[in-house]
């Protein structure tokens, strides 16, 4: 087995008083998809939000590519580098074109021309199929479309990992499936993937690896298979049983 | 008809246009659906249509019909002579319109004047018109050389030195006054009680500050040197050209990618160096006429000009600080727009322009409508950093995080996410500011700077034009210009408003 390409040790994270995430150890091997659920306030947010360094967090150690981030965040911008993220609620820049979008980080931040942006722009928005949109304001497209765009805009930076934040919690249900099945192909090429969502099906179909949290804590992890079938802790049963009546 | 209940229907032929029955297009239509269809717009339209006529009406008389068009002084504006009730009494502002525009500056010298606001008009429009290209030069232009032209135009004279007497000057005042402040304190030292200590930080600013003197020695030799040559200003200039050049082509990537930085910065010069020989800058330059003899349109113009192209930037430092996560950059920026904010403008114009000469160090004097445009542009900037800070507020946190994410820095976030909408936004707001910038410039006058209302209420007092209806038509031209302005300040906004927003509107 490869060296993990993401590796959390006795991450620690506390909001004034109230204690979110606690020594929370997880790898992530190259290539590998996660899947992360749980129920509400559990901290899954919270600990694929520290990854990139969107929240700081006060003891523990979180390594990506060999860029150590500790308490500190001192490698942040290293870290943001190798790390895509997509949200919730999109959080496409609505002033800018898809296109603009999707080619703003490669140009203000790895300084890549604009032509030379935009021909990998396109290529990017061809692989989530929505390239006749690229001049397009995000707020003229449907939800599906603008998630879309918004995998699109993480993939140009190049990002060695994606972490999803419940990526189809605010779409209609017909939508969810064009987002699914965009994720669907960037795991099948291979991406490492974190994905916070309660879209169990996915998670059968595509996660190496189960991981279920509960009160800021890693409950269970397990293969989709065993997690499924053979739920080990009382939490985890009852949880699963809720979702999956 | 043709029988749509049974089963099937096929038509057989298809029906022609034909008008709504009742009018709904049209005068008549236009009466009938919005103006009297129901007792309360009736009411409406009644007293709209009597508001009209007791507005517009007068006006008219006043302004066209019963004006007087064409006279030597005031008697052609006597009802006596006129045979009429005079209305506006236009021959005075024809006599008046060179005092309105320029004030007291001097009849040879006006065409300076002229030039300035047909280069800000060349300048201006094009920055203006989104379709057309260069915005970037157009705007560096206008934002920066227009200004410094603008001023060696207006106010006249040459200079001596360049950037590199400029610098060593800086730096040599920046290490007087530390040497100035350690010897305040050693002296402060014999008496007071806290002797020791004020002897050892006094001694230790001296210290400081005759390293200082050392290290800028080399500096000030050269400017010595230069200074004793003939040719000072063009030596200095070249100096300073290659020292600049040299840095934009380290900055902009060296040997690989700096020559686009280099090419840019040659042609700034060289294009620094063409105004400065055809404004004759480095044989002193156009006679000087000081401040206090602008006037008029003229003075209204560059105090607003430069309060609204000031205040702007102000305003987004201070609502960008407001929110900043650093105690001391928030404090100082809440102060700061409390401050202002509290202090009527008459109050910031008084302070500027009697109190703070009493502050300076001796020999140190500020022009006087330069006093006044500091005070204008701070006050204005505390209020539009409210503007600003509205439209910040309005910006999910999630675009920030979202930027972040894909690495983008906090200036890079700043300036490409957050600003481009928080001001989008809020154009309506810091255009009206904008506006009421505009009209508060009337309040120098009280300050004896004469704008264009100061010096109209100075020809009011000539008595070759007194007559009834002088103030009347006096104010009323006043009004019409400053509507002009300000009217046309808020079409364009909407305007910019209507585009900016083209992605708001599916
Ligand atoms: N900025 C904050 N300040 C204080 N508490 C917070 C903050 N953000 C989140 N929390 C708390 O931390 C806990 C974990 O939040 P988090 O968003 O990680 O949950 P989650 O597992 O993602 O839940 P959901 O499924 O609802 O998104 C919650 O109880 C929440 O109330
Ligand atoms: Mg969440």
């Amino acid at each position: 087995m490869s060296d993990p390409i993401v590796k959390i040790s006795g991450l620690n994270k506390w909001y004034g008083d109230f204690h979110v995430l606690r020594d929370v150890d997880l790898d992530v091997r190259k290539g590998e998809r996660i899947v992360i659920c749980g129920p509400s306030g559990s901290g899954k947010s919270t600990l694929i939000r520290c990854i990139n360094a969107l929240e700081e967090f006060q003891e523990g150690e979180i390594v990506v590519d060999g860029i150590e981030l500790g308490p500190n965040l001192k490698h942040v911008d290293a870290v943001r580098r190798e790390v895509g993220m997509v949200f919730q609620s999109f959080n496409l820049f609505p002033h800018l074109t898809v296109l603009d979008n999707c080619t703003l980080a490669p140009i203000w931040v790895r300084n890549i021309p604009k032509k030379d942006a935009e021909a990998a722009a396109m290529k990017f928005l061809e692989r989530v199929k929505i390239p006749h949109q690229a001049n397009k304001f995000p707020g003229q497209m449907s939800g599906g479309q603008q998630q879309r765009v918004a995998i699109a805009r993480a993939l140009t930076m190049n990002p060695k990992v994606m972490l999803f934040d419940e990526p189809t919690s605010a779409l209609d249900p017909e939508m969810v499936k064009e987002v699914l099945d965009t994720m669907v192909d960037l795991a099948e090429e291979g991406m490492t993937m974190l994905v916070v969502t309660h879209e169990m099906g996915f998670a059968r179909e595509v996660a190496n690896r189960v991981v279920f949290m509960d009160a800021g804590q890693i409950i269970e992890a397990n293969t989709p298979n065993e997690f499924f079938a053979a739920p080990q802790h009382a939490r985890t049963k009852l949880f699963l049983s809720q979702i999956l009546r | 008809m043709s029988d749509i209940a049974s089963s099937s229907f096929v038509r057989q032929d298809l029906l022609t246009e034909r008008p709504a029955p009742v009018k709904t297009t049209g005068f008549v239509g236009l009466m009938r659906t919005r103006l009297f269809n129901s007792p309360t717009n009736i009411l409406l339209t009644i007293v709209g249509a009597l508001l009209l006529w007791f507005t517009i009406v007068p006006s008219v008389r006043f302004l066209l019909v019963d004006a007087v068009w064409s006279g030597k002084d005031r008697t052609a504006c006597l009802t006596e002579n006129a045979g009429f009730a005079v209305g506006a009494c236009w021959p005075y502002i024809q006599a008046k319109l060179p005092q309105l525009i320029y004030g007291f500056y001097p009849e040879a010298e006006r065409w300076r004047v002229n030039l300035t606001f047909v280069l800000a008009v060349v300048l201006l429009v094009p920055l203006l018109v989104p379709r057309l290209p260069a915005k970037g030069l157009n705007a560096s232009l206008f934002f920066v050389a227009f200004p410094i032209v603008a001023f060696f135009l207006l106010h006249g004279g040459g200079i001596k030195g360049f950037g590199l007497s400029w610098t060593a000057g800086l730096l040599e005042l920046f290490d007087e006054s530390i040497s100035g402040a350690g010897q305040a304190l050693l002296s402060l030292s014999k008496t007071s009680a806290a002797g020791p200590l004020l002897w050892l930080v006094g001694s230790l600013i001296v210290l400081v500050g005759t390293a200082i003197h050392w290290l800028i020695l080399p500096l000030i030799w050269l400017r010595d040197q230069i200074q004793g040559a003939g040719q000072s200003l063009w030596a200095d200039f070249a100096v300073t050209a290659a020292v600049v050049c040299l840095i934009a082509f380290g900055l902009g990537g060296g040997l690989r990618t700096g020559w686009r930085a280099l090419a840019s910065s040659i042609a700034a010069f060289v294009a620094i160096a063409a105004v400065i020989k055809l404004m004759g800058l480095d044989r002193g330059g156009l006679p000087v006429v000081t401040t206090n003899l602008w006037g008029g349109l003229l003075v209204t113009l560059v105090v607003s000009v430069t309060g609204i192209v000031t205040s702007l930037p102000i305003g987004i430092a201070l609502a960008l600080g407001r929110r900043s996560t650093i105690p001391l950059i928030r404090i100082f920026s809440i102060a700061f727009i409390e401050f202002w904010r509290g202090v009527p403008l008459i109050t910031v114009l008084f302070f500027a322009t009697y109190m703070l000469p009493l502050f300076l160090p001796g020999n140190f004097t500020v022009d006087g409508l330069v006093r006044a445009l500091i005070g204008i542009a701070l006050f204005t900037g505390a209020y539009q950093a409210e503007n600003v800070r509205g439209g910040l507020a309005a910006i999910p946190r999630g675009q920030g995080e979202a930027a972040a994410a894909l690495g983008l820095s906090w200036w890079k976030t700043t300036s490409l996410i957050v600003l481009p909408q928080a001001l989008r936004h809020v154009i309506p707001n810091l255009v009206n500011s904008f506006i009421s910038l505009f009209k508060d410039t009337s309040l120098v006058s009280i300050v004896a700077l004469f704008d264009l209302l100061g010096s109209l209420r100075a020809s009011f007092s000539d008595p070759k034009w007194s007559t009834p209806s002088t103030a009347f038509t006096g104010f009323a031209f006043a009004g019409i210009i400053y509507f002009i302005f300000c009217f046309g300040m808020s079409r364009y906004s909407l305007f910019v408003e209507h585009r900016l927003n083209a992605h708001r509107r599916n």
